[in-house]
């Protein structure tokens, strides 16, 4: 019986790395086709039909390319920021309730990589870790472009991370639980946070793009300024590396977005239709994927729509629009939470 | 399990920690920190608070430590180390007493505990002690002033931050 | 310091509540980026679907013969003379009686080169050639090089070949 559960548990987990893995790939693929698509091109086309072997090509050109450290770099830690950044990016998929529960033989069987009740800080823990990667990286290099690369990742995850924790901490009072599947049922019950918690939804959005290093907040890698920005000296795999991290943070930050302001796995009306539990987890599996689909299009879209910020309007609108208007939400949801409960009871 | 996990978390974050003092590259020193706050972290999870181990997380090794990084990638290593070597010995004089005293005021501390005391039975470890809600309605209640008083501090010293960050008049404006 | 007084100075207007929020403009953005999605692309796939050229397209050059398979050329220079970039170079030659059946008139070309890395295509030597002799071809493109001296057409690949004639001209 432990043993038995004890390998469903691992099967769980293995799939979720699993479909982490293979959608970041195809993430690399949609993004190029979508700016392809966007800008009346086709995009890559020749590797298999419609070029879905792509992702394929790119990995083994990258693994065969010649494995190159500078004379000057720091080697060891050369080595240890990409895999910081690859390690990361992958710890945060497992907190996220991809489903509700199956129930096979009477056991129920949650559709999480692991089940704990802090879910969104442990979340939130790794994404702040997730800057090491980059800055270890561009200053291991020893370059001055990718140390620029570096620092301007630094100071931008730190600032957007404030404001991104006040709007979380808003939704935290409505939940009344840190634990993500917590969250999604409280939605299930009432609405989804999107309609209670509409500003703190946009900061939550804008510091997620800020801190996936995405355009319009791409400053650490911009081409025109940096060469590389903090990737500038790297090649082969470990570029791969740190290419491959930012699109799973970007399948991650989707799956957050999705879970704590649009309802997760939520269907509403769902369960009205008197389904089969089963039937109906599946279901809410299909939409929490449909919906992490639709956001890293919107990464994509807004890439090939938005300009890129200079390096003092992105300070001033964390510092100055974001963390004001996300305290301002946290005081609004605070009061709105007390009258709710002055006038119904 | 548990005593093993134990040793071995205490063994690296004592090592971690020699680490950050002997390490000769600043930034060496840094990564070794925040492994020592990693090994930490694990302590409290060991203990059941899994909510300080995040937290520690967040604020030391995901914030604070990013800060500090931040710094010494700024510093330049080689000149950095030349003037260290030609500190003169009065600086490391006043380093050897402060440090020889804040020992003194720690082991004569630990002299005065009764250790055997403070080392509660296994039974009474509640296992939800350390949650979020539990840690929540302690710090509202039993702790509420020294609560307040912290986020007072805070205040102040982020004021003092503004302050010193605010430009002054006739200084360059930069945008 | 004025050159003109005709410089009108801009002073940008102070962005009003809606433009500082930044979100209705940015909506605006991507409901355009959006319709580009649908749109009908402007790639060509190109070994399979190839592109369609304009009837008048001015390709590699070719020297005709005419209906006996004899050389047109007459070596009179014009076209050399009308090439604004001075591609064209030649040098004629007196016929003799032998040689009758390969050239139209009594004087030819020798040589005849055309150097493909000058040559602009612009099709001048064609209109220049009293003798309609020199054609840019609709349906040939000058290929890419690997050398330097392959970038100079020399009679061998200029003249048409006698069993396999090319089309040239509007007539077809």
């Amino acid at each position: 019986m432990e043993l038995t559960s004890l390998i469903v548990r691992g099967l769980v987990i293995f799939t979720v790395f699993a479909v982490t893995l293979l959608i970041a790939t195809y993430s690399t693929l949609a993004e190029r086709k979508i700016a392809g698509f966007l800008q009346d091109r086709l995009g890559p086309d020749r590797a298999g039909p419609f070029g879905i072997l792509q992702p394929l090509a790119d990995a083994v050109k990258l693994f065969f390319k010649e494995e190159f450290i500078p004379s000057h770099a720091n080697k060891w830690l050369f080595i240890v920021g990409p895999s910081l950044a690859m390690l990361t990016a992958l710890m945060s998929s497992a907190v996220i309730p991809f489903g509700n529960e199956f129930s096979i033989d009477g056991q129920l069987i949650p559709v999480q990589g692991i089940t704990v009740n802090i879910g969104l800080l442990y979340i939130f823990g790794v994404v702040s870790l997730g800057v090491y990667g980059l800055m270890i990286g561009g200053w291991a290099s020893n370059n001055k472009f990718s140390l620029l690369g570096a620092i301007r990742a630094a100071s931008q995850n730190i600032s957007y991370e404030l404001a991104m924790g006040m709007s979380i901490i808003a939704v935290l009072m409505l939940a009344g639980s840190l634990d993500l599947r917590q969250i999604v049922i409280d939605q299930q019950d009432n609405v989804w946070n999107v309609v209670r918690q509409p500003l703190g939804c946009v900061i939550f959005i804008t510091c997620a793009f800020a801190e996936c290093n995405r355009t319009p907040f791409d400053l650490p890698e911009c081409e025109q300024e940096l060469v590389g920005g903090y990737h500038t000296e790297y090649g082969s795999m470990k570029l791969g590396l740190y290419l491959f991290s930012e699109y799973i943070n970007m399948f991650v930050s989707s799956a957050v977005i999705a879970t704590l302001y649009f309802g997760g796995y939520d269907v509403p009306y769902l369960s009205t239709l008197g389904l089969d539990k089963n039937i109906e987890t599946i279901i809410g599996i299909v939409a929490l994927f449909g919906k992490i689909f639709f956001f890293i299009f919107f990464f994509m879209w807004v890439r090939w729509t938005l300009p890129r910020f200079r390096y003092d309007q992105l300070m001033n609108l964390g510092w100055k629009s974001l963390i004001p208007l996300a305290i301002l939400n946290l005081i609004l949801t605070g009061g709105g939470i007390l009258a709710w409960e002055h006038f119904t009871k | 399990m548990a005593d093993k996990l134990f040793y071995f978390l205490a063994f690296v974050t004592v090592l971690s920690a020699l680490m950050v003092v002997f390490s000769k590259n600043p930034v060496h020193s840094v990564l070794y920190l925040i492994l020592t706050f990693f090994s930490i972290s694990g302590q409290y999870v060991i203990l059941n608070a899994q909510f300080l181990a995040v937290v520690n997380i967040i604020v030391y090794a995901g914030a604070i430590m990013v800060l500090f990084l931040f710094v010494i990638m700024f510093l330049n290593m080689r000149t950095a180390a030349e003037d260290a070597r030609k500190r003169n010995a009065l600086i490391q004089l006043a380093g050897v007493i402060s440090s020889g005293l804040l020992l003194t005021i720690v082991i004569s501390a630990l002299v005065r505990v009764d250790m055997a005391a403070h080392i509660a039975p296994a039974k009474a470890l509640n296992t939800q002690v350390g949650m979020v809600e539990n840690l929540g309605i302690e710090l509202f209640t039993n702790f509420l002033v020294p609560f307040e008083l912290a986020s007072v501090l805070f205040i102040a010293a982020m004021v003092g931050a503004v302050l010193l960050a605010k430009r002054e008049e006739g200084e360059r404006n930069a945008f | 310091m004025q050159l003109s007084n005709r410089t009108k100075k801009i002073e940008p207007k102070p962005l009003n509540f809606w433009e500082r929020m930044y979100l209705p403009v940015i909506f605006q953005g991507l409901n355009i980026t959006i319709k580009h999605l649908f749109k009908k692309k402007a790639t060509i796939r190109y070994p399979e679907v190839k592109r369609e050229l304009s009837p008048v397209f001015r390709g590699l050059h070719i020297l005709k013969r005419d209906a006996q398979g004899r050389e047109r050329c007459t070596a009179c220079g014009l076209c050399a003379l009308a090439c604004p970039a001075e591609a064209i170079s030649m040098l004629s030659a007196e016929r003799t009686k032998e040689e009758k059946h390969l050239y139209r008139e009594e004087k030819y070309a020798a040589v005849y080169e055309v150097n493909m890395l000058r040559c602009i295509f612009c099709g001048l030597c064609e209109e220049a050639c009293p003798k309609a002799a020199i054609y840019l071809q609709k349906d040939k493109f000058a290929p890419a090089f690997f050398g330097r001296e392959e970038v100079i057409y020399g009679k061998d690949r200029l003249v048409e070949s006698v069993t396999n004639r090319a089309k040239v001209g509007l007539d077809q």
